[in-house]
């Protein structure tokens, strides 16, 4: 049989989550009867299936295989423009052409109005199929984003566009001195007889040479920090010149380029000042959970090839799968990808709530009390996604590679290309230490036990023990937050973060999956291995927490560094 | 507006077969198999849609068969046919490739004005690749048979090449023309999303043309119409190659007689 990207782990966790509100809501309650839009939930499952398994089709059977020339060629840089390898400007045109190009864009524009939910199985089989192809697929986001604050004309020219699959764009936002630090942005947004020009560099632009880009430049004259600098429509003409491209570990299909504006003519979007503040912030949590993705795609792809190779390969008379410490690393790996996408879609359920609310606002419906709450449900686990989701890439593609020995560490086979495509799934649209900054107010302020207790409601029938240990690790570790947040002292509080974020991610993810293991009793066998590794390891940092407290209690917070000096040069 | 019509067949996956693929008196048992879109059929559609891009025709797609041959068609909407049309008579039944070619001719008049047919070199259950040529016979087409690439084409005509085993051909035909497509021609694309939203319902009309409406008397159709009578099916499995160049001096006639004569059967 052909090989499909639609894999049964990703059609499950589909049918475990309740679509139906989102959907119900982006189809105007079934009531719309032209030949495009969906007339009932059953409908638009069939649909939805259709498509994503139209999409693993592609994924696997025409962008997979050119994923190998992709890497090798990369996007190259000649006379001051920058052309994708030929491969990707097939695979481009195939997505564009089959109609994938405007995943969660409305139907009047040519979008497919699909939930995000549904949106980000495509990108993570694209991610799966090639890591690159998903930074120039998933910058659709800017389009989304244009849909969301820009105004009607600006809406009505772009957007078609890149539902045609006519234009690609980038988000230029950082500068060689605003990295992780957006507030420090300083490229001028100068308004001259009622029209903006920008001026001044942009360094990291992954594809900064599409056609359509969204700028945040400081529009407001003299000011610091993120309240001056607004939101920008730039489409490409020859005031804006690329000056290089940068030489990668990974994601060579993704150019990444440094941008120089002279006066180039550009459009505002939205309102003056909320660039950073709120279209910004739009903007990259729709791109954390792609990033999301795209790690867990690179992961399954590992894994894939891991277990391809485990079971050719043979030494000591067998094939190595056989061995204990191979098919050990096999179930790990497979424990972390299964339950990180149940997180990821539950993630995505939540960014499609919070989207349904404010386009109900937009109707002016009062719905502000449940926007609210869903952007705080939003913002806990979008960072706590990305942090989950890229480490755990990162270790899966590290023990894939593991697992072909020397042959892994040779260019003949792809566990190589995914083990450096992982690596910058942690690195940018915010680093783990960044996601760990956004999520550990969720998890010191109590949205962590909502979202826990949420979880753990499900009745259960069969799995009431595991049900009651994790309710105990819950107990335990609320405990824990408790205690911590009794230290006054914020750095010791920051010192610890990350481990409290581990530990929000283990149980939540144990949770998650618990409800959709009293359904699936195939997924059993995972949960209970997956548990088992949450004990120790939750029994481990909290350990590493309360002996930290403690020499922080006895010999103030100095003593975090004390033992360390770094030489300063 | 100019119209292009392609031949589609819905055909057993011969490439997923199982032990009762073949019934008793030595048909195909079509129940045992999965139903897919005749590959190279998928590659006619695709040389359709690219003359479609670059002239702006209508595509009709038709098939013959039974009710469940409409998956053949809603695939075709799906990747971009603008109109498709489901042959269907239970006199048709039992047809063999000339029975077919008279009915498929007799639709393609149907649609009117048909400039251009293609239609997938041969299916992958009967593998004679006679339908098309006989198509175009009847109809009294231009024929270029074994098509390996669109080369070009215009208001007036089409230009292709194809193969000719030991050479490639690039031929002009002036329309109307019918083409026969190899699986070297083109990669199908995939199916359109929005065009699958618009077209995978289950009450999307598709019209039915039966005998009746085609005006085809019974002898000509069905088993009636078939001069081909299936004496026995045997599983033959070759020892040879696939096939064998001989030189054309002596020498080489000599070894092709010899080999005619061998015996490479094996029951």
């Amino acid at each position: 049989m052909k090989e499909n990207y639609f894999i049964e782990s990703r059609k499950l966790v589909l049918e475990h989550f309740n679509l139906e509100p989102i959907v119900r809501d982006l189809e105007n309650n079934f009531e719309n009867s032209d030949a495009i839009s969906l007339r009932s939930m059953s409908e638009s499952q069939k649909w939805y299936q259709m498509l994503l398994n139209n999409a693993g089709d592609i994924c696997a059977n025409f962008i997979a295989p050119r994923a190998a020339a992709v890497d090798e060629k990369g996007a190259s840089f000649q006379n001051g423009e920058v052309q994708w390898a030929t491969e990707t400007q097939e695979n481009m045109h195939t997505l564009g052409k089959a109609g994938y190009m405007g995943g969660t864009l409305p139907r009047k524009y040519g979008g497919l109005n699909l939930p995000i939910t549904v949106n980000n199985i495509i990108v993570e089989m694209v991610s799966q199929a090639d890591a690159s192809l998903m930074n120039l697929f998933g910058l659709q986001d800017i389009a989304v984003t244009v849909s969301k604050f820009g105004n009607e004309t600006q809406k009505d020219r772009i957007l078609p566009k890149f539902c045609h699959g006519e234009v690609s764009g980038s988000m230029s936002l950082t500068e060689p001195d605003a990295g992780s630090d957006l507030q420090a942005v300083g490229l001028r947004a100068i308004e001259k007889d009622g029209k903006w020009y920008l001026d001044g560099v942009k360094r990291f632009i992954t594809n900064g040479c599409g056609e359509v880009s969204l700028v945040l430049a400081r529009s407001e004259k003299d000011t610091k920090g993120g309240r001056g600098l607004s939101m920008f429509l730039y489409e490409r003409e020859d005031h804006m010149i690329i000056r290089r491209i940068e030489d990668k570990l990974g994601i060579h299909g993704s150019p990444t380029c440094e941008l120089q504006f002279n006066m180039a003519p550009a459009e505002l979007v939205g309102k003056r000042k909320f660039g950073l503040i709120k279209y910004v912030m739009s903007l990259m949590d729709g791109a954390r959970l792609a990033v999301s993705a795209q790690a867990l795609g690179i992961a399954q792809a590992a894994f894939d090839e891991a277990v391809k190779y485990a079971n050719q390969r043979e030494q000591f008379g067998k094939a190595i799968v056989e061995l204990p410490a191979v098919y050990q690393m096999l179930k790990h790996m497979q424990a972390e990808i299964e339950t990180t996408r149940m997180l990821m879609y539950r993630t995505g359920l939540a960014v499609d709530f919070l989207d349904m609310y404010e386009r109900q606002a937009e109707h002016g419906k009062d719905v502000r009390a449940e926007a609210k709450a869903a952007t705080a449900v939003a913002s806990f686990l979008t960072p706590l996604t990305k942090f989950t989701a890229t480490e755990m890439s990162n270790k899966v593609a590290y023990d894939a590679l593991q697992i072909h020995g020397g042959c892994g560490y040779m260019k003949d086979f792809p566990v190589e290309r995914l083990y450096r495509d992982a690596r910058i799934t942690n690195i940018y649209e915010g680093t783990t230490q960044l996601q760990v900054v956004a999520a550990i107010s969720g998890v010191l302020s109590g949205m962590f036990k909502s979202e826990m207790d949420a979880a753990l409601a499900a009745p259960m029938s069969e799995l009431t023990h595991e049900h009651q240990r994790i309710s105990a690790w819950l107990a335990s570790a609320l405990e824990l937050i408790d205690t911590v947040k009794s230290c006054k002292d914020r750095e010791f509080v920051d010192y610890v973060s990350n481990y409290l974020v581990e530990i929000a991610s283990l149980l939540y993810r144990s949770a998650l999956y618990l409800g959709y293991a009293e359904k699936n009793p195939s997924c059993r066998d995972v949960l209970k291995f997956f548990m088992n590794d949450v004990e120790v390891r939750f029994a481990g940092l909290k350990i590493r927490v309360q002996t930290l407290q403690q020499s922080v209690a006895e010999s103030g917070v100095a003593s975090l560094k004390k033992d360390f000096v770094f030489p300063k040069n | 507006m100019r119209k292009v019509v392609v031949l589609a067949k819905q055909v057993p996956d011969t490439a997923n077969i199982a032990a009762d693929a073949m019934k008793e008196d030595g048909t195909v048992n079509r129940g045992a198999l999965p139903a897919i879109f005749n590959p190279e059929d998928l590659n006619a559609l695709e040389m359709a849609l690219q003359v479609k891009e670059q002239l702006g025709c209508e595509v009709h797609v038709i098939t013959m068969g039974p009710n469940t041959a409409t998956a053949v068609l809603k695939h075709s909407l799906y990747l971009g046919a603008d109109k498709v049309w489901l042959v269907s008579d239970r006199k048709f039944a039992g047809a063999d490739t000339l029975a077919t070619s008279q009915v498929l001719a007799k639709a393609i008049q149907h649609v009117g004005d048909v400039s251009m047919v293609f239609a997938g070199r041969q299916a992958i259950d009967g593998d004679t690749a006679q339908v098309g040529p006989q198509v175009a016979n009847l109809l009294d087409f231009n024929l270029v048979a074994f098509a390996t690439e669109l080369k070009s084409v215009s208001a007036e005509h089409i230009t292709v090449a194809r193969d000719a085993e030991v050479q490639t051909e690039v031929i002009q035909a002036p329309f109307p023309v019918l083409i026969t497509v190899s699986h070297e021609a083109n990669s199908p694309r995939y199916p359109n999303a929005t065009r699958m939203l618009k077209y995978f319902r289950d009450d999307i009309a598709i019209p039915t043309l039966d005998r009746e409406t085609l005006n085809i008397p019974e002898e000509l159709c069905g088993l009636k119409g078939s001069p081909t009578k299936v004496f026995a099916i045997k599983n033959i499995q070759l020892t040879g190659g696939a096939h064998q160049m001989y030189e054309g001096a002596n020498d080489g006639i000599r070894a092709l007689v010899r080999d005619i004569v061998k015996d490479y059967t094996e029951v």
